[in-house]
């Protein structure tokens, strides 16, 4: 097969501790240098967290799997550094359509609203986003990439994890106070503490193959049910860069998986979805039957899971990689204080509940997509055939077309650590949902809400309401006032807000509310940062 | 009354989903009837009847209806 992309090899080398064959304890050690592990080396770095970082592997994912990434792993990625790459040789895209039969049933516009940083969606092969990661990890003195390292086997005891480890040169143990276990959906890790993982399985197959094609097909998402020229099954085409397309086709239960990777059986679906005179080259292929499942703790002692190790969601939606960095976004300042003993412990398992909660909610979505793509029985294809020719004429039958809910982060609307309202505001942000970003201006230069905010807890001021930074033990809140140390020109910030005169709202390291008022009270302030780090 | 197609119901996916989940281990047969009594259900609920007969055109012909 064509490739447009050179997979990078990267060095083995024998670690210090492995060649002295002295047991060195680490902070922490991640498994596993997928998306979700590369994105957590960089977030903990960036919180000051020496990191190690297993994987088996000495490359990037090979062949393409994630594709769309949305706007809030877009902003984790640009707190760290790293999305300027992304967006520049990412797609950009908002329109999607629906196809039944011969038809077009239904059109969506992701609608961006201006006014944002990053995109709303941009598409990228996963080896770029991963090389890009790797790239960023390189330039920190905190990050300690280990390729060609396989964990093998992992007890505790007290708050030691010993890991043993097999790399090109033998076997050898490390201990470490912490793990975050990344490595994917098949998690040696979580066998390793027999943690229970279930869910559904869909009886279906799907191919999923990446073409190289100049055509001049828009930047869209087309979603075929029942095409003309894939009869009884759906169908994907979705752009990707360098010329690539991801096409999805739904295969059935009864398909042959090792056939249908066969470039002889694909390249014809392939010409009869884009027509015979459409100049392709096939770049790579794979059948994947899809799960939605969930680890029943994302804690177990010191082993922390997160991205697929913990959830497993079928790809509509785009879900998987999406929501496993926002598991990072909700851990790394966590770990942080309760590491530098700022926090207490138990902090660690409002990770659990908040995550958790996400992934039930990713879940959900991804279950219900699943199960209109494919239905179960004769019985729900009936009904979904129905939405799908009322849709094209019909108004109240548009949004019950499912093709995938596109990944949308999930506020922490019950969380322990949020502060209830006291007063009444009209906007979308509330306690335990993330901060919407704003244009600002900072000394006179343009720049980004999301930008002024993430590095601890922020007291946002509107007004000139007397606040000073507040502080439980050594975590303090540290006053970000508008109208003084950012101005807000456009009242985007205001709006989005309802920042009236006196308002203040105490944001979280990941940029999620936790709690606001109408003015500022030094007590109550006090009180909810306590909160928001486990009731120190 | 008149007919309502535009968008009406508050959780599409949450109905959507109790929908379905009501026939997943119903026969075709089971399924059929079950729509049926559903129907007549829901009809009796909209009692008007110039309504329930362009619910009834709408049903057997979209294209044409609109
Ligand atoms: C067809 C398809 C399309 C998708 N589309 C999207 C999309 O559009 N958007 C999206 O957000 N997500 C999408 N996903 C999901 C996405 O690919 C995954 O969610 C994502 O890769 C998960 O990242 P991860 O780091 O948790 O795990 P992985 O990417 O699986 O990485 C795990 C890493 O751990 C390593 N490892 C495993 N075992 C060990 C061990 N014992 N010791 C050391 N290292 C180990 C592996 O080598 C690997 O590098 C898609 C998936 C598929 C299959």
């Amino acid at each position: 097969m064509f490739q447009t992309y050179q997979y990078p090899e990267f060095d083995y080398q024998q670690s210090e501790e492995q060649s002295a064959g002295q047991v060195a304890r680490h902070p922490v050690v991640v498994i596993g240098a997928g998306p979700i592990g590369l994105t957590a080396a960089l977030d903990f770095a960036q919180r000051g967290i020496p990191t190690v970082v297993l994987d088996d592997n000495n490359t990037v994912s090979i062949g393409s799997r994630a594709v769309c990434y949305a706007k809030r792993p877009l902003e984790i990625w640009d707190r760290l550094g790293c999305a300027d790459r992304m967006i520049e040789k990412g797609v950009e895209w908002q329109i999607g359509k629906v196809f039944f039969k011969d038809d077009l049933a239904y059109t969506f516009d992701l609608l961006p609203e201006d006014g944002h940083k990053v995109p709303a969606f941009i598409n990228l092969q996963q080896y770029y986003l991963e090389e890009y990661m790797i790239d960023a990890c390189k330039t920190s003195n905190l990050i300690d990439l280990r390729w060609k390292h396989k964990l093998i086997n992992l007890t505790q005891e007290g708050d030691v994890v010993t890991l043993t480890v097999e790399t090109p040169d033998g076997v050898f143990q490390m201990e470490a106070d912490w793990v975050l276990a990344c490595d994917g959906a098949n998690s040696d890790t979580r066998k390793m503490v027999g943690a229970g993982f279930s869910g559904q399985f869909f009886q279906d197959r799907f191919l999923i193959a990446d073409i190289i094609m100049k055509a001049n097909f828009p930047t869209e998402r087309w979603f075929w049910f029942d095409p003309p020229f894939h009869r009884g099954q759906s169908a994907l085409l979705h752009k990707q860069c360098d010329d690539v397309w991801r096409l999805d086709f739904q295969l059935g239960w009864e398909s042959d998986p090792e056939e249908e990777k066969k470039p002889e059986k694909i390249i014809p679906r392939v010409k009869a979805m884009l027509g015979d005179d459409v100049e392709f080259e096939l770049e790579w292929a794979s059948v994947y039957q899809f799960a939605c499942r969930r680890i029943d703790k994302f804690r177990y002692g010191r082993v922390l899971f997160a991205g697929d190790a913990a959830h497993q969601v079928s790809p509509f939606g785009a879900r998987g990689a999406n929501t496993g960095v926002q598991d990072i976004d909700n851990l790394a300042w966590k770990l942080k204080l309760v590491m530098d003993g700022d926090a207490p412990e138990s902090l660690i398992d409002s990770y659990h509940e908040e995550r958790a909660f996400a992934a039930d909610d990713n879940l959900l979505n991804s279950t219900r997509s699943t199960d209109f793509i494919t239905p179960k029985n004769e019985a729900s294809r009936r009904f979904r055939d129905a939405v799908l020719d009322l849709a094209e004429v019909t108004e109240f039958a548009k949004p019950l077309v499912n093709s995938g809910r596109l990944s949308a982060p999930t506020p922490y609307q019950d969380s322990s650590l949020n502060t209830a309202d006291e007063s009444s505001f009209g906007c979308k942000v509330a306690p335990g949902t993330c901060c919407t970003d704003a244009p600002v201006e900072v000394k006179g230069k343009d720049g980004w809400f999301l930008n002024q905010i993430g590095e601890g807890f922020t007291l946002l001021v509107f007004g000139d309401e007397d606040a000073s930074d507040i502080s439980v033990g050594n975590v303090s809140a540290r006053v970000l006032r508008v109208g003084d140390d950012i101005e807000d020109a456009s009242g985007t910030l205001a709006e989005r807000y309802d920042g009236q005169p006196g308002t203040v709202y105490l944001i979280r390291p990941d940029q999620h509310v936790a709690a606001r008022w109408r003015y500022f009270n030094d007590n109550k302030v006090e009180a909810a940062l306590k909160t928001a780090i486990g009731g120190a | 009354m008149y007919l309502n197609l535009n968008r009406n119901l508050a959780d599409p996916d949450g109905f959507y989903e109790y929908l379905v989940n009501s026939q997943r281990h119903m026969n075709n047969e089971e399924a059929n009837r079950m729509n049926a009594r559903l129907v007549l259900i829901l009809c009796n609920q909209v009692g008007d009847m110039d309504t329930l007969k362009a619910a009834i055109d709408m049903a057997s012909d979209p294209k044409k209806a609109m």
